[in-house]
């Protein structure tokens, strides 16, 4: 089986994330080949080359591959289906983006966000956001798959793959890149943070929340998200939301503070390693999955897990 | 301009999802089913894009229509379109799961018979958490996509998009026609009214069937079981902060 793996990246780095999708691509045991899509992406590419396990780097470098939007991807990706039984992207914006229109054109029903490989065409993903795992068997001819990467270990530097450079697709397109506007905060995204610290409507207006959140966040190198309440209160913005209807993260550690533990939020979180809930309502059903819980007024409690965490050395 | 709206009738969000002993699916039986979160955001600023609001004017679109495939009582989740203010109707009616392909293939169909300026929907659904169908209908139409919108300006010939993408904001601009699919932050959905609600029951709801429309819906993909996801062990309780960050440390996080 030949296998094709859209890399993840900037242009100059290959992201972590295309790693882990080389593994999922090494499970389904065939040739792996990375293609590369960008402008001025040499950089990309050289790095790519160095994966383990990956036999050859495609490179295809245009102006129309700048922003990887999802018509020149298309574009791009299909006829090159012509060589290969598979080609899986990063469940990542970019990657959700352009595979089910790869999928449409060659006919072939996608698989998204699979997080297990359990054979060649054997693979397990979570529906109802995560509440339920299929395992789906996929006969089809060719396979459109996308991989969530925080379920795979990122495959190894080592290797020393051959860079083939290829054209990238000719314009016009009917869309068009006009800006973009990055988050500029210093705390990590929400969902590739290792560390999430969370408040819900326990924490009574916005300006509490980040008088609680901030500095925790800020000590803890963590993104700080909210449950759906607190949105909807209006003490954080909507993409702080960690829910089945927001975002789904799974940190090492995610401390939620102040949330009851409503089952969409629970949806959103609860594949976190480590879990701690600050709550002053022993019954909250957010200590039902919590790793560790403390009961109490999270004012004192916040309070303390600063001064301790700074006793601690962080 | 005409917008097309695709809905999907979803187990409500706030229900507990609970696997089948058998492992054969997930129990929907005697279940509130609602409309998929995602797509009530579609029909709300589409009928935005007719009455004005949300940086829209009003007149912007002339007419949304509503389609949804799926059994007889997703006629109600019409209904919920049509009382946020969705002018009428259309339900393909099948049977059992049909695939986002097979979907994007009924819905393209359907933009061929309608002849919309605009698709909006939902960017995934609450159940299958796919997110494709939007992506697809793009492709098999050959329309731009501007998926994950959380912001929409319209313009004669065009749509600028302001796009939800990992690590903050990306805007585009896409010829009409085109795709659009929503994101949360795109607005907030109104409750309807009762007099809507009411209004709604009168207005038409045409019915067809995928072989009124020449599509296969036959299944790709074989699901070969649904399991629980492993559960969480329950934890236990501590009593103070120092002793937080020592059972943090044991367990390896600092």
């Amino acid at each position: 089986m030949a296998i094709l793996v859209v890399a993840e990246h900037d242009n100059a780095l290959v992201k972590d994330s295309t790693h882990k999708v080389v593994t999922a691509a090494t499970a389904m045991s065939g040739d792996v080949d990375v293609l590369v899509a960008g402008a001025n992406a040499g950089a990309a590419a050289a790095a790519a080359a160095k994966i383990a396990g990956v036999r050859k780097v495609l490179h295809a470098d245009g102006a129309t591959l700048a922003k990887q939007m999802a018509e020149p991807m298309e574009k791009l990706i299909v006829p090159l289906m012509a060589n290969y039984d598979a080609v899986l992207f990063c469940a990542t914006t970019t990657g959700k983006n352009a595979a089910p229109r790869v999928a449409a054109k060659l006919d072939v029903m996608q698989l998204s966000g699979i997080i297990a490989v359990e054979g060649p065409d054997t693979f397990v993903r979570p529906i109802y956001a995560g509440n339920a795992l299929i395992t789906v068997k996929d006969e089809q001819a060719k396979k459109v798959l996308t991989v969530q990467p925080t379920a795979f270990k990122p495959a190894a530097e080592g290797g020393a793959a051959s860079i083939e450079q290829i054209a990238a697709p000719a314009g016009p397109f009917k869309s068009a890149f006009v800006s973009d506007e990055m988050a500029k905060s210093d705390r990590p995204e929400l969902t590739a943070a290792k560390r999430v610290v969370s408040g819900g409507r326990a924490l009574g207006s916005a300006e509490e929340f980040h008088r609680v959140l901030d500095p925790l966040a800020d000590k803890l190198g963590a993104a700080v998200g909210a449950s759906r309440a607190a949105v909807d209160a209006g003490y954080a913005p909507n993409d702080y939301q960690v829910g089945q209807t927001g975002k789904v993260v799974a940190p090492d550690l995610y401390i939620a503070i102040g949330i009851s533990g409503a089952i969409q939020h629970l949806a959103g979180m609860k594949d976190s390693k480590i879990i701690v809930a600050i709550n002053k309502d022993e019954e909250a059903p957010i200590f039902q999955i919590a790793d560790f819980g403390l009961v109490g007024d999270y004012k004192i409690l916040a309070a303390e897990l600063m001064a301790e965490l700074t006793k601690a050395g962080l | 301009m005409k917008v097309l709206v695709p809905v999907k009738r979803v187990l409500d969000f706030n229900l507990k999802v609970r696997v089948k002993p058998d492992g054969s699916g997930v129990d929907l039986s005697n279940l509130k089913m609602s409309i998929n979160p995602f797509c009530e955001i579609a029909i709300e600023e589409a009928v935005r894009m007719r009455d004005g609001g949300g940086g829209h004017v009003a007149g912007a679109a002339k007419e949304v229509v509503a389609v949804s495939f799926g059994p007889e009582q997703c006629q109600e989740t019409l209904r919920n379109a049509l009382a946020i203010g969705a002018d009428r109707g259309i339900l393909v009616k099948a049977d059992g799961e049909v695939e986002p392909l097979a979907v994007a293939k009924l819905l393209k169909a359907v933009v061929e018979a309608e002849k919309p300026d605009l698709v909006i929907l939902g960017k995934q659904a609450i159940d299958d958490d796919c997110n494709q169908v939007g992506q697809m209908l793009a492709a098999l139409l050959d329309w731009p996509q501007a998926t994950f919108a959380s912001r929409i300006v319209l313009h004669e010939t065009k749509a600028t998009v302001t796009r939800e993408v990992d690590g903050g904001l990306q805007t585009i601009d896409v010829e009409l026609p085109a795709v659009i699919t929503t994101d949360l932050r795109l607005n907030e959905p109104r409750y309807a009214s009762l007099p809507n609600i009411m209004k709604a029951k009168k207005k038409p709801i045409d019915v067809k069937t995928p072989a009124d429309l020449g599509v296969d819906v036959s299944p790709r993909l074989k699901v070969l079981k649904t399991a629980e996801p492993p559960k969480r062990q329950g934890g236990i309780k501590v009593k103070t902060a120092a002793e937080l960050v020592g059972k943090l440390k044991e367990a390896g996080v600092f």
